[in-house]
């Protein structure tokens, strides 16, 4: 059975090139990029190559970048060197939809301290920017607001944001691993001062991340260790991945333009194609500010995890905010942030594509996704054939 | 992913008996869509008083329609006695198992068919018995009460997993362990919870402790002690009287005044003679 994979907002597959680049330094070149002979040397020089690369991508300079483990490193050390480097003050803001990389942080801060602001978003995951400009403060030391949802697509107005912010002595961090890759991201332009990334959500192997780190930004590090990214980050570098990273970031300069054209149409055709043949199918997220990507939709009268099963039955691969995919007994946070109701966020199934997918990907899904929850439908008990009303 | 059983997916891809039994002698409904899963189960009886038809209807996840699906197959050809004696674990040893945070599908099965044996029965389906402890779920307390007797639960988690109170706002854990406390006899003995200390209440608490029972102990003996510092978790006292000649000094200090301080105070305290 053939895979279809439209979870690329949980992680991508590696590019073959990407794959090809790493390879040789698994391999042969396994030198330690610290070392004094031409032997690690060599490796070191590949890594600079991969760091020009990336800060191309986010049009940085190479030395704003430290590589890290993985988004949620970076986001951790955004946030910890954020209060280090203001340690009188005491309020943080950021949203109600945040990752948990950034979510759980928080709440952690909330109880050692710290007074935590969370801004709402409205029924379409538009953020309030109201709300959020008017309870920053003299105290506020820290605003982190991601880029772009990983569950709605909604992309906030970092721009605005960083605009507003800037001159207020605020560090001013956003989490834009669902960004880069999918939305042209310019940090010199946007003038924020820092930024989280994540290697396998743009084609590179798992266990790579990147902390964008604006010149002049107060920074202390999160590893504390050798001397590696300029005392940034202790740990030897996990060469192959930085390498792959490099890789990946030249393809997503690259295919820049048919995520905004090619993938944007399939996802408008999947979206299209769902909504209208499934009745009582409802978006979620505003149609027009989103990751080109993603569509999220709400079935209702049906359970998530029973449509991700049925979908797993002829290999296609989506995620759900139902509470039964997670384990835990709530539906996802950010559509509760949203306002829509348990019912409707119980049956909610995100597709997020990739420059591999294809229109007969889509038209697979279309035809093969209505009847499944027909099938679960006839099977719930709250369902009438044809009934928009709630029971 | 979930690692269901073939049996789950099995009944799940292909559930048997979907649907509603026409003029039944029994229906049961419980859940709802808030919560996440709910099922309508319906059974008609032949002439030997046998379920001849069972049918469900269910919103929910694989296991919950798996349950369902057992559910019907393992009541076919039961009489009521014998359906009665259903628990939620056979629908789960039907199914080869669930994994435990699920469980709580084949508790809904069961009282589905609980429901359906009553409204067979003719009485008067069971009031909500006993008071609301989780809001999210509107899980009682007798409710989780026999859960935790049922199935021996021993924690918050295992409670959620079976009954689902406690799985939303989290408010109601504080009650959730008291009745599996008071399940377990734990009642008496446990000490209240003690939040964390600011030093100025470790401090007070030290002292009260001291004045309260150890310094009244002490002067029996003609001894006494004074609390000199308190710094972090090392408590600085000096021994006074027969005391600070007593050759026992240090056992006083270590096996009394420190365990002492240590259950009333905070059990990381360690106290130190200054001369």
């Amino acid at each position: 059975m053939d895979i279809i994979y439209m979870d690329n907002n949980a992680t991508t597959r590696v590019a073959p090139e990407v794959l090809d680049a790493m390879l040789p330094y698994l391999k042969d070149f396994y030198g330690n990029a610290s070392s004094m002979h031409s032997f690690g040397g060599l490796v070191g020089r590949e890594i600079a190559a991969a760091r020009e690369k990336i800060a191309a991508l986010i049009n940085a300079d190479p030395d704003e970048i430290i590589f890290t483990s993985c988004g949620t490193e970076s986001d951790s050390t955004a946030i910890n060197a954020a209060i280090r480097s203001n340690p009188r003050k005491k309020h943080i803001l950021t949203t109600r939809v945040e990752h948990p990389a950034v979510k759980n942080l928080y709440e952690y801060l909330a109880q050692n301290g710290y007074r935590v602001t969370w801004v709402p978003v409205d029924k379409e995951g538009t953020l309030d920017l109201n709300y959020l400009f008017s309870h920053l403060t003299e105290d506020t030391a820290l605003v982190s607001v991601m880029w772009a949802n990983n569950e709605s697509g909604v992309v906030f107005p970092i721009d605005e944001l960083a605009e507003k912010l800037r001159g207020k002595g605020i560090v001013f961090h956003s989490d834009a691993v669902q960004a880069v890759g999918k939305v042209p991201v310019d940090v010199k332009r946007i003038g924020l001062d820092m930024m989280s990334l994540s290697g396998h959500k743009i084609h590179a192997s798992k266990g790579v991340g990147v902390l964008y780190v604006k010149k002049g930004t107060k920074f202390s590090p999160f590893m504390i260790g050798g001397h590696q990214e300029k005392n940034r980050r202790g740990g030897t570098e996990n060469v192959a991945s930085i390498i792959g990273l490099g890789q990946a970031s030249e393809l997503a300069m690259d295919h820049l333009e048919e995520m905004d054209t090619r993938i944007r149409a399939m996802r408008d055709r999947l979206e299209i194609g769902l909504m209208q043949n499934i009745p009582n199918a409802l978006l979620n997220g505003k149609k027009d500010s989103r990751l080109p990507n993603t569509t999220n939709i709400s079935f209702e009268y049906v359970e998530g995890e029973a449509i991700l099963l049925m979908m797993d039955q002829l290999g296609i691969c989506a995620s759900s905010g139902s509470a039964c995919t997670s384990g835990s007994l709530e539906p996802s946070h950010v559509l509760r942030a949203m306002g829509v109701p348990f019912t409707a966020a119980h049956g909610s199934i995100r597709f997020s594509l990739s420059t591999y997918n294809t229109e007969k990907e889509v038209d697979f899904v279309v035809e093969n996704l209505p009847p499944i929850i027909e099938r679960l439908r006839t099977m719930s008990p709250f369902w009438k054939a044809g009934a928009c009303s709630l029971q | 992913m979930w690692e269901y059983t073939d049996k789950v997916k099995e009944h799940f891809i292909n559930p048997r008996n979907v649907g509603e039994v026409e003029n039944p002698d029994g229906v049961g409904e419980v859940g709802s869509m808030a919560c996440g899963d709910a099922l309508k189960l319906s059974f008609k009886l032949d002439e030997n008083k046998k379920i001849k038809e069972a049918k469900f209807q269910t919103f929910g996840c694989a296991s919950a329609i798996a349950s369902s699906s057992a559910l019907t197959e393992m009541l076919i050809g039961k009489t009521i006695e014998e359906a009665e004696k259903i628990t939620n674990d056979d629908i789960a040893d039907y199914l080869g198992g669930l994994p435990k945070e699920k469980m709580h599908c084949s508790v809904l099965g069961r009282d589905a068919l609980e429901k359906a044996i009553y409204c067979y029965k003719g009485e008067a389906i069971r009031e909500i018995d006993g008071n609301i402890v989780c809001e999210c779920f509107g899980v009682t307390d007798k409710e989780i009460e026999r859960a935790v007797t049922e199935h021996q639960l021993q924690t918050i988690e295992d409670v959620t997993n079976y009954v689902k109170a406690g799985g939303g706002c989290e408010n109601c854990h504080e009650n959730i362990q008291k009745i599996i406390d008071d399940i377990y006899n734990k009642g008496m003995d446990v000490v209240p919870v003690k939040k964390e200390l600011t030093n100025i209440q470790k401090i007070r608490l030290i002292e009260e402790t001291l004045e309260r029972e150890i310094k009244p102990a002490l002067q029996k003996d003609g001894g006494n002690i004074e609390l000199i510092d308190v710094d972090g978790i090392r408590v600085l006292v000096k021994l006074i009287g027969t005391c600070a000649t007593c050759k026992a000094s240090q056992l006083t200090l270590k096996k009394y005044v420190e365990i002492r301080l240590q259950e009333m105070v905070s059990p990381d305290l360690i106290v130190e003679e200054v001369k």
